[in-house]
């Protein structure tokens, strides 16, 4: 008899249990298949000298950021004073991939909140930025060493996870 | 007549907002010259979830990367690459996320399995349920005592009825 009480409640709790986890998650955030692969290869012009090109081979043999970002993206423009912050400490360099973006808006935005970037690599038909899974902006990668994709994160970076995460990894990762 | 002004002007700035809308509107993306092209990118599209607006096929979305990426797949079907080679295009991208149909692995058997498995659970339980439910139901063998009595009720309640059908 008491089975007839215990079970449905027991049903219940496991019901509200899923509806807990499931509400606390993010369903934009979509685990990308890229974590544990290697940066995939591109070469693009930089976008405050469009005569000299960026490619990640250049940066094998340390840790890196890479940062997508677009003058147009209002989360963007929240984030960037955390990765100006970033850009202080100086823990890895912070490469831009300026994403489906207009040359001079973006060149205004960083004059105006200043320039956390080594430099940016410029993405004007966003072919690149598909390479790499993108599909919200600013979307945030930490690469390694050997040029491997180790962490990714979609949305704007907090102090928080920058001090929880992404710092951490960089020390590990040297 | 105040409430009306304020109605009619509401209304004209409707108007105005939507000629405006009309006449800014993009024009519709040009369809790729080949119509076997086209067909083929709307086969393999509506299968694909639109990852910025995910109740959307990618067919369908109008989104901006939606767009982007609609183009990328006739790309490469003018490249001459088979659905599956598209396919796995997208999914080394985006992950299996993309697909409306995940393949069968480790990862997705509860997604796959699961409601077979709860299915065939509340079949068992039914069957449980049924089977024991019958066995409940008691044995009907009566004591010579106890058939006396019941053919002295129903006498009783024959008799009673006559008497009421003289009423």
């Amino acid at each position: 008899m008491k089975a007839k009480f215990v079970i449905p409640l027991l049903l219940f709790v496991i019901l509200v249990g899923f509806l807990a986890v499931g509400l606390n998650r993010d369903p934009q955030e979509i685990p990308s298949p890229l974590i544990g692969k290697q940066a995939p290869a591109f070469e693009l012009p930089q976008l405050a000298d469009p005569q000299k090109t960026f490619s990640p081979e250049s940066m094998k043999g340390q840790p890196w950021i890479l940062n997508v970002w677009a003058s147009w993206c209002v989360a963007c423009r929240e984030e960037h004073p955390v990765l100006v912050e970033l850009g202080k400490l100086g823990v890895a360099p912070i490469i831009g991939l300026d994403y489906k973006d207009k040359r001079e808006d973006a060149l205004t935005m960083l004059a105006r909140q200043g320039n956390p970037y080594l430099f940016s690599a410029f993405d004007a038909n966003g072919r690149v930025g598909i390479d790499y899974g993108v599909y919200g902006v600013p979307e945030t990668y930490v690469i390694d060493k050997a040029g491997v994709i180790r962490f990714k994160h979609i949305g704007p970076i907090t102090m928080e996870l920058l001090n929880k995460k992404i710092i951490p990894l960089l020390g590990e990762l040297k | 007549m105040i409430l009306r002004k304020l109605i009619l002007s509401i209304f004209t700035s409707i108007a105005i907002a939507c000629a405006i809308n009309v006449a800014l509107a993009k024009d519709a993306t040009p369809l790729a010259d080949d119509p076997v092209t086209e067909q083929r990118l709307i086969v393999i599209s509506e299968e694909m979830r639109c990852l910025v607006c995910q109740n959307e096929s990618l067919a369908g979305s109008r989104s901006d990367l939606a767009n982007d990426l609609r183009r990328e797949i006739r790309i490469l079907i003018n490249e001459g690459k088979t659905d599956e080679q598209i396919r796995d295009f997208m999914v080394s991208r985006y992950g299996d996320f993309v697909l409306y149909r995940p393949p069968v692995k480790p990862i997705t058997w509860l997604l796959w399995i699961g409601p077979f498995v709860i299915l065939l659970a509340g079949i068992i339980g039914l069957m449980v349920y049924l089977r024991r439910r019958n066995q409940r139901v008691p044995s009907t063998t009566l004591s010579p005592e106890e058939n006396r009595r019941i053919d002295a009720l129903l006498r009783d309640a024959k008799s009673s009825s006559t008497e009421n059908a003289h009423d």
